[in-house]
């Protein structure tokens, strides 16, 4: 193998260690650095908000490798290493400290960061749920301070408030849209999910945005709201999404936008690749640009831009996935297969709301463009097909209603399909 | 090669099963992996690899 003789990875999570690990995989034999800003070895965030914050899992559980298939990619590995800049010139990376790592080719992996409340970076007990440092310190907050206030119905707002009742805090949760997780689910999904979350005991207010955050000699004391209310809390959990650390590409001539801006191949320019959260790429099924914040995108795409920099520009393949992410809220577990954003349309393929067990197909423009089940996993898995193929929508429909009928002697429960709008 | 599962780390994402339907499966009342196939045939080294790489939970380890 004659290039890379040299591959730098910048950013240690999911997706710069599936860069690493794809790397090796494909039999690359050279030098590999992994830079991870943070001072662990790459560990996972999903259960941030889920097993962490529950405190049903010891931090460690969250390695996403042990320490021998670690040492087993021969990697050089530094935790700790900010990347302040990029010289696209010399073939640097240039370190906080001055210190500079060269590389023949580079993957971009550096991710997302929370969005915070401006003005409350000093705050006591405003808390944001990113890190394992950012999780630890929440849960220690919530063991002080017996009521919290979510700020976001997302789905880190909306686990987090159910982890944080389950540890026996009053919560509320403030959305400034009309439910909980509607701007991605619709509203049906929605209002189920404010009735289990209000069965819960949290107290929801939605339509409604935080104006401000209160406080009392560098406390906080609750939060302001945008109709002139106030909800006292000793704790306010800001969940109102994240965006991508890309400042210190500024310059480098890598193109910047929404994240780095690839193209199909995650390539962003002569021997740059990006990876994850912070990759943004024309999707060659639909032809327009994203940018997705999962867990299976980061893994998928690490080893997707592993391929294709060793494959080289003649014979790199485009990247295209059907995106995946799932949800934990008590005993819900929401899956998601594709992207349900701006959606037209909406309707129950299998079970009910009101059982809390369905499977359900989303619509764009006439086409599947998502489906959700929820506590149904093996019967969502075959209306993925329907997204991966962007079927039609009054044909996938067919389809669906066809699949239920063949299953619909085994199954009491089935529903007949409703449609409706998605909001 | 000998893969190993941790159930209680699998989300019930079903990936595995897209990768390798050969090899793992979910069960049907809550989607934890099934393996199917302990030890498998060498031409589904490939997949299975892949299905352990793009896990979302890492709950798949694989020895070769």
């Amino acid at each position: 193998m004659t290039w890379p003789r040299s591959v730098v990875v910048v950013g240690a999570s999911a997706a710069g260690l599936a860069a690493a690990e794809g790397l090796r995989r494909q039999g690359y034999d050279g030098t590999l650095t992994l830079l991870g800003e943070e001072e662990h070895t790459p560990y996972d965030r999903p259960p941030l908000s889920k097993q962490l914050l529950s405190g049903s899992w010891e931090a460690e559980r969250l390695a996403l490798r042990t320490p021998e298939a670690l040492s087993g990619l021969d990697l050089d590995l530094r935790p700790g290493s900010t990347a302040m800049a990029l010289d696209t010139g010399t073939r640097e990376v240039v370190l906080a400290g001055g210190s500079r790592v060269a590389y023949e080719a580079l993957v971009v992996a550096t991710g997302t960061r929370a969005r915070r409340l401006p003005g409350t970076e000093d705050v006591t007990g405003v808390h944001v749920l990113r890190t394992l440092e950012d999780a630890l310190a929440l849960k220690a907050g919530l063991a002080l301070a017996p009521h919290l206030v979510v700020v976001g119905g997302g789905f880190v707002g909306a686990e987090a408030a159910a982890v944080a009742r389950g540890l026996g805090c009053e919560v509320t949760l403030v959305t400034d849209t009309p439910q909980p997780m509607s701007d991605a689910l619709g509203s049906d999904v929605g209002a189920m999910l404010r009735q289990v979350h209000a069965e819960h005991g949290v107290r929801i207010e939605t339509d409604v945005s935080v104006e401000r955050v209160l406080s009392d000699r560098g406390r906080a004391t609750g939060v302001a709201l945008s109709d002139g209310r106030t909800v006292s809390a000793g704790a306010v959990l800001v969940g109102i999404g994240a965006q991508p650390n890309v400042e210190w590409l500024a310059g480098s001539g890598v193109p910047l936008g929404n994240g780095v801006e690839c193209d199909a191949t995650l390539c962003a320019g002569d021997g740059v690749w990006a990876a994850g959260d912070v990759a943004s790429w024309p999707d060659p099924v639909t032809g327009t640009r994203i940018r997705i914040e999962h867990r299976t995108n980061a893994a998928e795409q690490g080893l997707a831009a592993a391929r294709n920099l060793l494959a080289g520009p003649g014979a790199a393949k485009p990247f295209s996935t059907v995106p995946y992410v799932w949800s934990d809220q008590y005993d819900l577990k929401i899956q998601i297969h594709g992207l349900t954003r701006g959606a037209d349309q909406f309707t129950l393929v299998d079970g009910s709301l009101e059982q809390r067990k369905f499977t359900a197909l989303y619509g764009k423009g006439g086409r599947v463009c998502a489906a959700v089940g929820v506590n149904m996993l093996r019967p969502l898995r075959a209306l993925r097909a329907l997204v991966a193929a962007r079927a039609p929508w009054d044909e996938a429909l067919a389809a669906a209603a066809e699949a239920q009928t063949s299953t619909s002697s085994t199954s009491s429960d089935s529903n007949p399909a409703t449609t409706g709008r998605a909001r | 090669m000998k893969i190993a599962i941790e159930e209680d780390k699998c989300c019930g994402a079903g990936q595995c099963v897209l990768v390798a339907p050969e090899v793992f499966d979910q069960r049907d009342e809550d989607g934890i992996v099934v393996l199917l196939d302990p030890d498998p045939p060498q031409e589904q080294y490939g997949n299975v690899r892949e299905a352990a790489a793009v896990c979302p939970a890492a709950a798949i380890e694989v020895r070769e």
